[in-house]
């Protein structure tokens, strides 16, 4: 389109006229600026300065109560308790070390604590508080309290700090809390402006750490006016901030009480489940801890001491501790072989007491061997013979593929730490992992739950709650958040034929309660608590051909760390079963000598909801157990609180 | 080849001479402006110059380089393609909203091999190119005639509802914004804008009032803005938080300010955002009055520079073009500097030329070189 110069002209002007206008607007929007900015920064420019400053008023945060912890019947787990401390300002303090010297008059300081202080004091800014001391009692509180005068910038704070009146007995379920750290805050995307406050505690390990977010609570605020030396003069406004969420843990307090003191001094842990619910009812790993020490700050020997404990009392073994679950693993080569059909319950294997297999000889545990024998049998008499065989016709994957099936080789995700996911071992992951080929010598390992095949004392829970049952149990820790139930899962059915399910519970019902059973001595004589069981000893040392043939050495021989592990898993009633527990003793020897009384006893406490009476134990165990009872140092469960403030 | 010979003049400069031609106050101001925001990238980052200053210049030199490159292309170039690069933008906007890179809850980036776009910035300059464009084509006679008024109001909604998709309120609000000023530019009855004033404020009232009923007309979050932008005191750890030690920082500058590298509220991380979208808060404490002053009157120059350009060129499509660019240009400091000083909302509109960050700065300096290339080829 050709425009005529006239278009041209006039199109100009009119652009003119509007570009004009615009400037006008552009010019009139930029002086609006130029005049916010003069009465900003010239007109008021003192009064932001003095907020700058921080000369005037403050916004100070509180830190909310951190949320309570009960177990199943309301037995408070975790609870906040005051925690008096004295903090120092430098500003106000003038000579800190002349304050720190009266201080000292008042209460017990160390000379390195002095150094500490005096150190943190140089590398703070003048107005930040420091703490000179933490966890003072009520009397050294008021004495600081009362002579202020003398103590110019000290003062006598106090806050809320973590406890766990249950002291060991939740160590490993609960975790604990400490200081907030530089590497948590590098952890996090978008750090709570309350983590930055000193003394300010964080979940580190367990259910602290894993429900932290639930557990903090949410801050409240306080605007102050402070002066130029940054003391407050008055509070002007406070909002309160929210106490952390109160979990509910499935764990009942006495029960796990128990099964702490039950199992003593030794490395062992214990694992009640719910096998309706999957609810875990206690969850024990031994030797324990205080958490608290590790909340107040554990001092360098009692770390030291926890630490080189060749028990490792720091580690949860109840999730975090693999095992090779020996002959407690016999039942998943057992149904694996039902199902597959290549064998039924009445099929029989010959035992001489070993097989040969590939020019290497594999032994029963009974050097005599068992003759011919049977489904129900085998499990009863942990005939190991019998799984050579049944091995090497169903082949490892059918055995892996069972294994993850009940619930071992898989993680059940808990809100615990470092939850170990165990191996269920076929040809595919062996080559992944050691890039070999699989031999049939592993396969007749993993049959009787030794070589590859790792379970935790959870899985091995999980297991036994499975056969039982016949469906997928999964276990759960957390019952109610704020007094609101966590809905429970109605568990899908396994899959597994009704039949050989009975045939598997049969040959645990015979290891308790048949006459040649492995366990049969902690056999419950009560018949509405008829229990099932199998008994494991798993080897963790080669036994040469050389060993053999002088006689193999009896474990009280050993050095404890080369004797075998005690496992034992179990479930009650026969007939409706409640509850399934399983208990793993490190190197503790046999089976059906250690572990099974260890487990029998738990589930009778869990059955009875206490200690239960002599007459379900047979007649001559009943002196032994009363007098176990009477060295057992048993908490009595304190009143429930219901309340959700924290002890002052 | 017509669009060539329209421009072929005597008197506009050819080759090499053109470079006579470019308007050097226009590159000095802007690079008086740029060079304020390496001193603050500089300051901000403690002292420290590879963390954002450095990056930052490199930018800025590519970006320079640019903009001389373009300012020696024919001005019809950029008429002709204006309709092509406007089509190119819907297309890269439609893409992000499929594959886009999510950032912040909203999908603003297309990561393209290594370089990362964001085609709504690219899309503010080439709505000004397609409505310079199409009013350089239509002529005075019919510019407000119903149908002729339908057409650019289209073009302005398809990008700004693309974009506000994504979603991104404060890029729409700009787009909106810019192809308004367009179209007040090139005439358009001011009837029309009347009515729209008139329904926007009727607009505001129902999105107000729709709060917290089912058929609520915007995010939450962007409720929130407004409730802090009318009291940054109501959520003093939250959003208000940036707002209220913005302007704590911006007053405590005083008359000449805490010196460089002294801003205490910067230093202190106290505010937000500091290198992007807060930075002039930063620059304000550190030299004050006099040095915000002189900032807003460069970019006062920079806007002068362009209406002076645009009102002695005698080409209706270059004119447009200039105030259209100026315009968009404006509309970013104005909107940024509003938003620190409380003024307006926090819409995340970043400082031109001052603020971090790579693709506005290209985009901004390209921006420019078109509006070089209007003024050297300009009809005299």
């Amino acid at each position: 389109m050709k425009k005529s110069a006239r278009d041209i002209t006039d199109s100009n002007r009119a652009i003119n006229r509007r570009a004009l206008m615009l400037g006008a607007v552009q010019a009139a929007v930029v002086a609006t600026l130029g005049w916010r900015l003069k009465t900003m920064q010239l007109d008021r420019a003192d009064e932001f300065r003095m907020l700058s400053d921080g000369n005037s008023i403050k916004l100070r945060l509180l830190p909310p109560a951190r949320g309570l912890i009960h177990d199943r019947n309301g037995v408070l787990l975790a609870g906040n308790e005051a925690n008096y401390r004295a903090t120092i300002t430098r500003e106000e303090a003038g000579d800190p070390e002349l304050v720190l010297a009266r201080l000292r008059q008042l209460i017990p300081m160390t000379d390195t604590a002095i150094e500490a202080v005096l150190a943190e004091i140089g590398k703070r800014s003048a107005i930040t508080p420091v703490v000179v001391a933490d966890r003072l009692s009520w009397e050294q509180f008021a004495s600081i309290a009362v002579n202020a005068p003398a103590l110019p910038g000290v003062s006598p704070e106090s806050g809320l700090s973590r406890s766990y009146p249950r002291a060991g007995d939740f160590a490993h379920v609960l975790g604990y809390v400490g200081p907030v750290s530089d590497y948590d805050l590098s952890r996090m995307e978008d750090p709570d402006p309350v983590l930055m406050l000193p003394e300010f505690q964080l979940g580190k390990l367990g259910v602290e750490a894993r429900l932290e977010e639930r557990l903090r609570g949410k801050a409240g605020t306080r605007r102050v006016e402070v002066n130029s030396a940054g003391r407050e003069m008055r509070e002007l406004e406070r909002i309160e901030g929210q106490q952390g969420e109160t979990v509910q843990i499935t764990i009942d307090a006495a029960l796990q009480n128990f099964a702490v003191q039950r199992l003593g001094e030794e490395s062992a842990a214990a694992v009640v489940i719910d096998v309706q619910n999957g609810d875990i009812l206690a969850s024990a790993s031994a030797p324990t801890f205080d958490p608290n020490l590790f909340v107040r700050g554990i001092s360098g020997p009692d770390y030291r001491a926890l630490m080189e404990h060749d028990h490792r009392p720091l580690a949860d073994k109840t999730v975090q501790g693999v095992y090779p679950p020996g002959s407690t693993f016999k039942m998943v080569p057992l149904l694996a072989g039902l199902e597959s059909g290549l064998i039924d319950a009445g099929s029989r294997f010959y035992c001489p007491g070993h097989t040969t297999v590939a020019g290497r000889r594999f032994h029963c545990w009974s050097r005599g061997g068992h003759g011919s024998v049977a489904a129900v049998a085998s499990l009863e008499r942990s005939c190991d013979v019998y799984y050579y065989e049944l091995a090497q016709r169903i082949g490892a994957d059918r055995m892996a593929e069972m294994a993850r099936r009940l619930g071992i080789g898989v993680r059940h995700e808990l809100p615990m730490s470092a939850i170990a996911e165990g191996i269920a071992p076929d040809r595919a992951w062996k080559r992944a992992r050691h890039d070999q080929e699989w031999q049939v010598g592993d396969s007749i390992n993993a049959s009787i739950g030794q070589g590859y095949v790792l379970a935790s004392p959870l899985q091995l829970a999980v297991m036994t709650a499975r056969v039982a049952t016949g469906r997928e149990v999964a276990p759960r820790l957390v019952r109610a958040v704020n007094g609101a139930a966590v809905p429970e899962t109605d568990f899908n059915d396994l899959g597994l034929r009704e039949a050989n399910l009975r045939t598997a519970r049969a040959g645990m019902d015979a290891v308790m309660n048949g006459s040649h059973g492995t366990a049969a001595r902690s056999r419950i004589l009560a018949p509405e608590w008829r229990m099932a069981g199998k008994t494991g000893t798993s080897q963790v040392r080669n036994i040469t051909a050389a060993e053999r043939a002088r006689g193999v050495i009896r474990n009280e021989q050993l050095p404890w760390n080369r004797r075998d592990h005690a496992l034992f898993v179990c479930y009650a009633p026969f007939d409706a079963p409640r509850y399934a527990v399983s208990v793993v003793v490190e190197h503790g020897g046999g089976g059906g000598t250690v572990a099974a009384p260890i487990g029998r006893d738990i589930l009778l406490f869990a059955l009875a909801g206490g200690l239960p009476p002599l007459d379900a134990y047979p007649a001559g165990q009943r002196g032994a157990i009363e007098e176990m009872r009477a060295r057992m140092n048993l908490t009595p469960a304190p009143a429930p609180q219901t309340n959700g403030r924290a002890r002052a | 080849m017509s669009g060539y010979l329209d421009y072929k003049s005597e008197q506009t400069p050819t080759g090499w001479r053109k470079i006579l031609y470019l308007s050097w106050p226009l590159v000095f101001l802007l690079a008086a402006v740029a060079a304020t925001g390496f001193l603050m990238l500089y300051s901000i980052a403690g002292g420290r110059a590879e963390i954002w200053a450095e990056p930052q210049m490199r930018r800025f030199v590519v970006g320079m380089v640019a903009m001389i490159a373009l300012a020696f292309t024919p001005i019809w170039f950029w008429r002709s393609i204006s309709v092509a690069a406007y089509v190119v933008c819907l297309l890269l906007l439609v893409a992000v909203d499929v594959f886009g890179h999510h950032a912040m809850g909203a999908q603003r980036w297309l990561d393209i091999g290594p370089v990362k776009l964001q085609p709504s910035e690219i899309t503010k300059i080439a709505l000004v190119l397609v409505l310079a464009a199409y009013y350089d084509w239509l002529g005075l006679s019919r510019v407000s005639r119903p149908l002729w008024v339908l057409i650019p109001v289209l073009l302005i909604l398809i990008p700004t509802g693309l974009v506000l998709a994504q979603p991104d309120l404060g890029t729409s609000v700009m787009l909106v914004a810019g192809g308004a000023l367009m179209m007040f530019v090139a005439g358009v009855s001011l009837w029309y804008f009347a009515v729209v004033i008139g329904s926007g404020a009727g607009l505001v009232f129902a999105v107000l009032k729709s709060r917290g009923t089912d058929w609520q007309l915007i995010h939450d979050y962007q409720y929130r803005r407004i409730d802090t932008f009318l009291d940054p005191g109501s959520d003093p750890l939250g959003a208000g938080y940036n707002i209220t030690q913005a302007q704590i920082a911006l007053g405590s500058g005083g008359w000449s300010g805490r010196g460089f590298m002294q801003g205490t509220q910067s230093r202190l991380n106290f505010l937000p955002e500091k290198h992007t979208d807060f930075i002039f808060t930063s620059l304000a404490e550190e030299f004050g009055f006099v040095g915000s002053i002189t900032l807003l009157s460069l970019y006062a120059l920079i806007i002068a520079f362009c209406l002076y350009s645009a009102l002695t060129n005698r080409d209706r499509f270059a004119s447009l073009l200039t105030l259209g660019i100026a315009g968009t240009f404006f509309l970013y400091f104005a909107v940024n500097m509003g938003m620190v000083m409380g003024l307006m909302p926090v819409v995340g509109a970043p400082l031109p030329l001052v603020s971090y960050g790579g693709t506005q700065l290209m985009i901004l300096l390209m921006a420019f070189g078109i509006v070089q290339s209007a003024h050297v080829n300009r009809p005299r």
